[in-house]
């Protein structure tokens, strides 16, 4: 138990450092940021595994050690509690009165009356009841003979306490397990266009240590149209209020489409995965002509928001450009103005789309044979177009806005903008353990936490020629008020005649 | 109409926060009044501190309390604080001038909470949703609950004597909730469009107020069962002031298990829906993002305390402790994350 204990706290404190340093799996870009700003702590973190606390081996090692000592605890209480679930109520202490819920009174019935009236009392109130004493009463004077009715209640309180602790179990093995067959992906798709789940349409994929490729359902999706609206004024101006995507879903090739209404808190379910709509954002459209007056690219191109007024970036790349490959980089404003004399954008909604490139010539570096992301521009073999006085030149353009980059090198035309939507795709059999688990364990807690035993005792004893009573309870948990349920007990076990006062003193006040 | 049902809402905080005010003063009269007045017969008779320490600690050991053992435990009985302060007598007048102070603060307490109750109901009707979108109105619902859970408890369990410590709670947080926090009412953003927002938030705020009263009652345990010990020491000390006339610490310990007993299944179920809502918003129910984390820890520091209170060694003060850590996480976890983190869960309007 003070194992259980000190190993919570350590759990407790051992997930600190996973909110306050950002997490590979929560956040990856705050993680580069964080180690470019800190490069002096950054290895020894990466030894600790600071960046992914919750899988480092130090985390494991203490949640397996209370899964351990859970188990370990469980175990033996299990056999402890199948005993003690069949054992009658126990006898009665030899001082009643030295316990803190005491009551006793003198009267003139016969003890087997009152016995008999205890019986029925407890009874009632779904204890299980236990009598210890003669059988029939002894001869009057015969002093020592005592009946005592012994009550009991409250076994479901270890019944709720073993359930939340099995249950606590089950959901650790539930989590560890879920994350084993299943996978979880994501992908940018722009307005228009569709995804069909085979691995190269993913952007990014983590199969889980038991998952097999083989096990991806054919389902396909169109994503016809995407519908975001932003607060127009008021107080919370710039606030989205919907993001919607009408998908056209197929469950396998060749079968016939059917609309989904894609929504946040709102999950499209399909080949046993689930795909939810987790961010949005602008897809220029340009096309970029060569030297020669060809097409050399066309079309839209995914650009990354960088904040809530959406100004993204990107990178746009004509390799088939000649006489050289063309590249270009930079933002798109939805609403363009200047803040402070920088372009900014006011609003993320596109009231006024600008797009700012910078542009180069030269080798893009796509034949190297290194993967290349399409957010990055790799200028180490490109030159950039500069204005005559050597600064960078800015091509600023609006929708339907050509500009020539000079020198015979070509031009780009601003066509306008889709939208596109970042989907994360997962699936994650198994996921209704844990649910099952937590409800357990809350259903086991209510009973560990509100289920109160209480063994109760009615001495009944012949003494100096009357008929004494004695009441006393005992709570073996904290919380509960024994003195009053004596009290009541002792209300209701008196002779009905003259309502006798209550009492529920310690003994010290009343010799 | 919006407008206007906004505007009743704000002049309806503004005002329950200067009625707590009020019977927040009233409460410190209360106890400036009691300085001099000895310990309550009531409760330092006959359900004395010491003498009934001694034994529900006994009679709170799961299974080794045999009844035998809790009769060992009596010899801490004669001579304990009750009798020694049931001779003292204090003159009722005195008693009544400090008792009218304190029915006047809870009288000014429950107007507030009427008060209190029609802004934060106006702020959802204005809003045409729950009250709980933004850090300001989240502030509001959740005193809305502490406030409720206090009145509730003083008619069912007379823990009047918390008033000055609930009153004061209140128009602090309050009153940082008008000044710091305020934002005009505002549309939610499309993640908490959900009635997980309403099960998950009025669950966590209502087992945020019950922590909150826990916590407070853990407070006042801690300072009145050093002056018990204290006491013991030093029986010819007079023992007078509010602190001697609210019950003994017993009691006060037992109404804080309670509190607390019904906040945690309450909170683990908020941290179940929550991670419910998760799965349908974000495609996973738990991310360790920093808000669960601190959900997490602060769970596991409340289990810690229900086991500490099973735990021979660690009940009373360790128990208590343990208790108010846990209410600094659950804190850290309102104001902390959401100032100054970051994750998915920023939408605090700040
Ligand atoms: C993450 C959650 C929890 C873990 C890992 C855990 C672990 C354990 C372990 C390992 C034990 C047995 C240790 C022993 O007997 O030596 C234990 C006992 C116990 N736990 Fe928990 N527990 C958790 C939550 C809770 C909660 C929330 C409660 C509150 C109701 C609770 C109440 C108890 C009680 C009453 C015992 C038995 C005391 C005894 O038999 O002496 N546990 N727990």
């Amino acid at each position: 138990m003070r194992t259980a204990l000190i190993l919570l706290f350590l759990l407790a404190v051992a997930s600190i450092p996973g909110s306050l340093i950002p997490q590979e799996r929560v956040d990856p870009s705050a993680v580069f940021l964080w180690k470019q700003e800190h490069p002096k702590l950054t290895p020894a973190f990466e030894r600790l595994g600071m960046f992914s606390v919750f899988s480092s081996v130090w985390f494991s090692a203490i949640y397996l050690l209370l899964m351990l000592s859970l188990l370990g605890c469980i175990i033996p209480r299990l056999r402890v509690y199948a005993r003690a679930v069949r054992q009658r109520p126990p006898k009665a202490p030899r001082q009643l009165s030295r316990l803190a819920a005491y009551d006793t009174w003198p009267t003139d019935e016969p003890p087997e009356v009152v016995a008999d009236r205890a019986r029925e009392l407890l009874s009632s109130q779904r204890r299980r009841i236990e009598t210890f004493g003669p059988p029939t009463t002894p001869a009057d004077g015969a002093g020592s003979a005592e009946i005592v009715v012994s009550a009991e209640k409250g076994y479901l309180r270890e019944a709720g306490n073993l359930l939340f602790h099995v249950a606590v179990v089950v959901v650790l093995v539930g989590v560890a397990v879920t994350g084993l067959f299943g996978f979880k992906g994501s992908a940018a798709v722009i307005t228009g266009q569709g995804f069909s789940n085979t691995l190269v349409q993913y952007d990014d994929f983590t199969p889980g240590t038991r998952f097999d490729e083989s096990e991806l359902a054919p389902f396909s999706f169109t994503v016809e149209d995407f519908d975001v609206r932003w607060e127009r004024d008021g107080a919370g101006r710039g606030t989205p209020l919907t993001f919607s995507a009408d998908l056209a879903v197929s469950d396998e090739p060749g079968a016939t489409p059917y609309d989904y209404d894609l929504r946040v808190n709102h999950p499209l379910e399909v080949g046993g995965a689930s795909v939810y709509l987790v961010g949005h954002g602008y897809a220029p459209r340009v096309t970029v002509r060569d030297g020669a007056g060809n097409v050399a690219s066309s079309g839209s191109t995914v650009f990354l928001p960088q904040d809530g007024s959406f100004v993204s970036f990107g990178v746009i790349k004509a390799p088939y450009a000649s006489p050289t490959q063309l590249g270009f980089e930079g933002y798109f404003f939805p609403t363009a103005a200047l803040c402070d004399g920088q372009p900014c954008s006011t609003f993320p909604d596109a009231d006024n789309p600008v797009l700012s490139l910078i542009a180069y010539r030269g080798d893009l570096g796509l034949d190297q044979g290194r993967p290349q992301s399409v957010y990055v521009l790799d200028k180490s073999r490109m030159q950039r177009f500069e204005t005559p006085g050597g600064n960078p030149r800015a091509l600023l353009l609006s929708p339907g806005e050509t500009i020539q980059l000079g020198d015979g090198a070509g031009s780009i035309t601003f066509d306008g903008y889709d939208r596109w939507v970042q989907l994360q795709i997962n699936r994650a059999p198994g996921k209704v353990v844990p649910l099952v688990g937590v409800l357990a364990a809350i259903v086991g807690l209510l009973g560990s936490l509100f289920v109160r035993p209480r063994r109760t005792w009615v001495r009944i004893r012949r003494a100096d020629g009357r008929t004494v009573v004695e009441v006393a309870a005992l709570d073996r948990v904290s919380g509960g008020d024994p003195a009053v349920h004596v009290a009541e007990v002792g209300a209701a076990l008196r002779p009905a005649a003259p309502p006798a006062p209550r009492q529920h003193t310690p003994p010290e006040e009343s010799p | 109409m919006t407008e206007t049902l906004a505007g009743l809402s704000n002049n309806a905080v503004y005002a329950a926060t200067v009625v707590y005010a009020l019977a927040m003063l009233a409460h410190v009269a209360e106890w400036a009044m009691a300085r001099a007045l000895p310990a309550d017969v009531a409760t330092a008779g006959s359900r004395s501190a010491l003498v009934s320490a001694g034994r529900t600690t006994a009679s709170l050991d799961a299974d080794s309390s045999a009844a035998d053992s809790s009769a060992a435990d009596s010899s801490a009985r004669p001579g304990g604080v009750g009798t020694a302060a049931a001779g003292q007598g204090a003159s009722p007048a005195e008693v009544e001038r400090s008792d009218k102070f304190g029915r006047i603060g809870l009288s000014l307490t429950v107007l507030g909470l009427l008060l209190h109750a029609v802004g934060v109901v106006t702020r959802g009707v204005a809003a045409g949703r729950v009250p709980w979108g933004s850090m300001y109105e989240f502030s509001i619902t959740s005193t809305l609950a502490v406030a409720l859970a206090y009145v509730f408890l003083v008619r069912r369990y007379k823990i009047r004597w918390l008033g000055l410590l609930v009153t004061g709670f209140l128009v602090i947080v309050l009153g940082l909730a008008v000044i710091v926090l305020y934002r005009p009412v505002a549309p939610l953003v499309p993640a908490l469009h959900s009635y997980w927002l309403a099960i998950h938030v009025s669950a966590a705020a209502i087992a945020g107020g019950a922590l909150t009263v826990g916590a407070l009652a853990s407070a006042l345990y801690l300072v009145r069962s050093s002056m018990e010990a204290k006491a013991l020491a030093q029986p010819e000390k007079p023992r007078t002031g509010f602190l001697w006339r609210a019950p003994a610490a017993v009691d006060i310990d037992r109404l804080s298990y309670r509190v607390h007993a019904f906040a945690f299944p309450l909170w683990t179920f908020a941290v179940l829906a929550g991670a419910i809502w998760a799965e349908y918003a974000w495609g996973r129910y738990w991310g360790w993002d920093p808000k669960e984390v601190w959900a997490f820890i602060t769970w596991v520091v409340y289990a810690a305390y229900l086991h500490a209170r099973a735990t021979a060694g660690w009940q009373g003060r360790a128990a208590a402790y343990v208790a108010l850590f846990g209410y600094a996480t659950f804190i850290f976890n309102f104001v902390g994350i959401n100032l100054f983190g970051s994750g998915l869960h920023a939408y605090s309007g700040m």
